[in-house]
């Protein structure tokens, strides 16, 4: 039996909870409820515990509207839980926690800024003054390779381009942690493939924490440290993945008996929960 | 030739062209029918009732240009404001948004006789058609510009910790901007029909006056003459709106020329 299934088949919760101490992001028994276009309650997260440790790279993976999405604004504070609470950093999250970094699937990048003018956002909507964040801004950009393209506006980019502005943009105040909300999603395969690779040095170099949303279990398996297999509505875990490949991993990892054999596991999985067929 | 590859140089020699050809056509009519001039008079005829007749035009035109811009600023001024209202609370919205779109539904140019009972001749009048018939779209269009901002930029914006008049200033109005100024380049030319509309009601002034008593005077080379200045006029201010537009949104898709 791999490490990687043994782990799947103990109950995640109490493990992630021994580790407690050195928990940098802590989710506590979180629940949310909306009121839907009908009036009718819907639940898109029951009871889940998650603790992600400071420099962790954390992948959740699971079907569409499974709260994925819904997890990473409550970490945020973004949205206001209806049950349980979250603790980063040993603080109640109780109002927008801003010292983070939020990636999503569109890069949202202003047409009517420069590259360097959107990587500056964060300053501009803090108020802080830009210019002394410039430098920043031209070295986060030169460290994905857009060096030239400083005054460029987005358009003239391609959408590889946009997002590692984007990913710059989330940087820029060096926040500890990075939220990630299938930031590659809208990219062709190729491109997504050198994303993914380009973010893993940048989590090297910077030993952010990260937790990062996806639809592909490969993409989850090759970036993280853990990997957390969410089930459909209501959002629940089903299972918590670690994922003891070598790092750092290269494109070719792909082919490896141990990477194909964790995606499998997690295909698997998704099959017995009826969220693709066989 | 660089100077031909020029978008606009091109532009330009085209527009000279077909306008070259239509006024050809035109005044071929005129000479093998030998139409009368109170019915169909040729271009030089209409120059010439132009040229006799600009001491007279100029300070007609005059009313009319103040006309149309007092209605459309008015517009312009109770119109973006009240569109950032109708956006920013859903309770005035409910309250303001029905009323607004039934006087939408009265014909406005209707209204022109009815304010001509209450404010008599003058200015008022006018400048009151076209302030309700550019307003509308205005407002529209400004509504229609704020609410498009994409909500993952509001949360991203929240994340960053930027407070609400912060993210209305800096991105819900800079991301209306386009939608906007589609509202104002309609606005534009619908004022210009606004003021005519209410010189032809109740006015001893401007273009829309000059023009029917050129009309009850049969002298039909001065009412092509009017109508061509009218529309010079109103192109003028179209293009006007349209730089502004250029120096505004150069970043916006519809101002990006280059063709790849």
């Amino acid at each position: 039996m791999t490490p990687a299934a043994r782990a799947s088949e103990s109950v995640a919760v109490p493990e992630a909870r021994r580790d407690g101490a050195t928990s940098f992001i802590e989710i506590e028994a979180i629940g949310k409820t909306f009121v839907g276009q009908d009036g009718e309650p819907v639940v898109a997260l029951e009871g889940l515990d998650l603790c992600v440790r400071r420099g962790e790279f954390v992948t959740i993976v699971g079907p569409s509207g499974c709260g994925k999405s819904t997890l990473l604004s409550l970490v945020a504070g973004l949205l206001e839980a209806t049950a349980g609470e979250i603790r980063i950093g040993g603080t109640r999250v109780a109002e927008p926690y801003t010292d983070l970094g939020f990636v999503f699937q569109s890069d949202l990048l202003l047409d009517w800024r420069t590259v360097t003018g959107n990587v500056l956002l964060p300053c501009v909507m803090r108020g802080l003054d830009e210019s002394a964040h410039a430098d920043r801004a031209h070295e986060l950009l030169a460290s994905v390779g857009l060096e030239g393209f400083e005054g460029k506006r987005p358009f003239e980019l391609s959408g590889g381009m946009r997002q590692r502005v984007a990913l710059c943009r989330a940087l820029l105040l060096d926040p500890p942690m990075l939220l990630m909300d299938e930031p590659f999603g809208a990219l062709d395969a190729l491109t997504r493939e050198q994303m993914q690779v380009d973010l893993q040095t940048i989590w090297h170099r910077t030993q952010k924490t990260v937790l990062f949303v996806t639809h592909s279990i490969s993409e989850a398996v090759f970036l993280s440290d853990r990997v957390i297999v969410m089930t459909p509505r209501p959002g629940a875990i089903r299972a918590i993945l670690d994922v003891d490949l070598e790092r750092p991993r290269d494109l070719n990892v792909h082919d490896t008996p141990r990477f194909t054999g964790i995606v499998h596991e997690i295909r698997l999985m998704f099959q017995e929960m009826g969220v693709i067929s066989r | 030739m660089a100077f031909w590859n020029r978008k606009w140089t091109r532009d330009a020699f085209w527009m000279v062209v077909s306008f070259g050809a239509l006024i050809g056509l035109w005044a071929g009519i005129v000479w093998l029918f030998e139409t009368p001039s109170y019915l169909l008079p040729g271009p030089g005829e209409v120059l010439g009732s132009g040229r006799d007749n600009w001491l007279q035009m100029i300070p007609h035109s005059g009313w009319t240009i103040l006309s149309v811009l007092a209605g459309y600023l008015l517009a312009v001024v109770v119109g973006v404001p009240l569109a950032i209202i109708v956006v920013s609370s859903q309770t005035l919205e409910r309250i303001l948004y029905p009323p607004m779109v039934a006087t939408q539904s009265i014909p406005k140019i209707a209204l022109a006789p009815l304010f001509v009972v209450w404010f008599g001749f003058g200015m008022f009048p006018k400048v009151a058609v076209a302030f309700l018939i550019c307003f509308f779209p205005i407002v529209v269009d400004t509504i229609v510009g704020l609410r498009s901002i994409d909500p993952a930029l509001v949360q991203l914006a929240r994340s960053m910790g930027a407070p609400p008049r912060r993210i209305f200033l800096r991105l819900r109005l800079p991301g209306a901007l386009p939608s906007m100024f589609g509202g104002l380049k309609v606005g534009s030319a619908l004022a210009v029909v606004g003021a005519l509309t209410g010189e032809f009601i109740g006015s001893d002034n401007g273009l829309g006056y000059l023009l029917l008593s050129a009309a009850g005077e049969l002298d039909t080379a001065l009412l092509f003459a009017i109508l061509f200045l009218l529309s010079l006029l109103a192109m003028a201010f179209f293009y006007a709106i349209e730089i502004l537009e250029r120096l505004m949104i150069p970043w916006h898709v519809s101002q990006r020329t280059h063709s790849g």
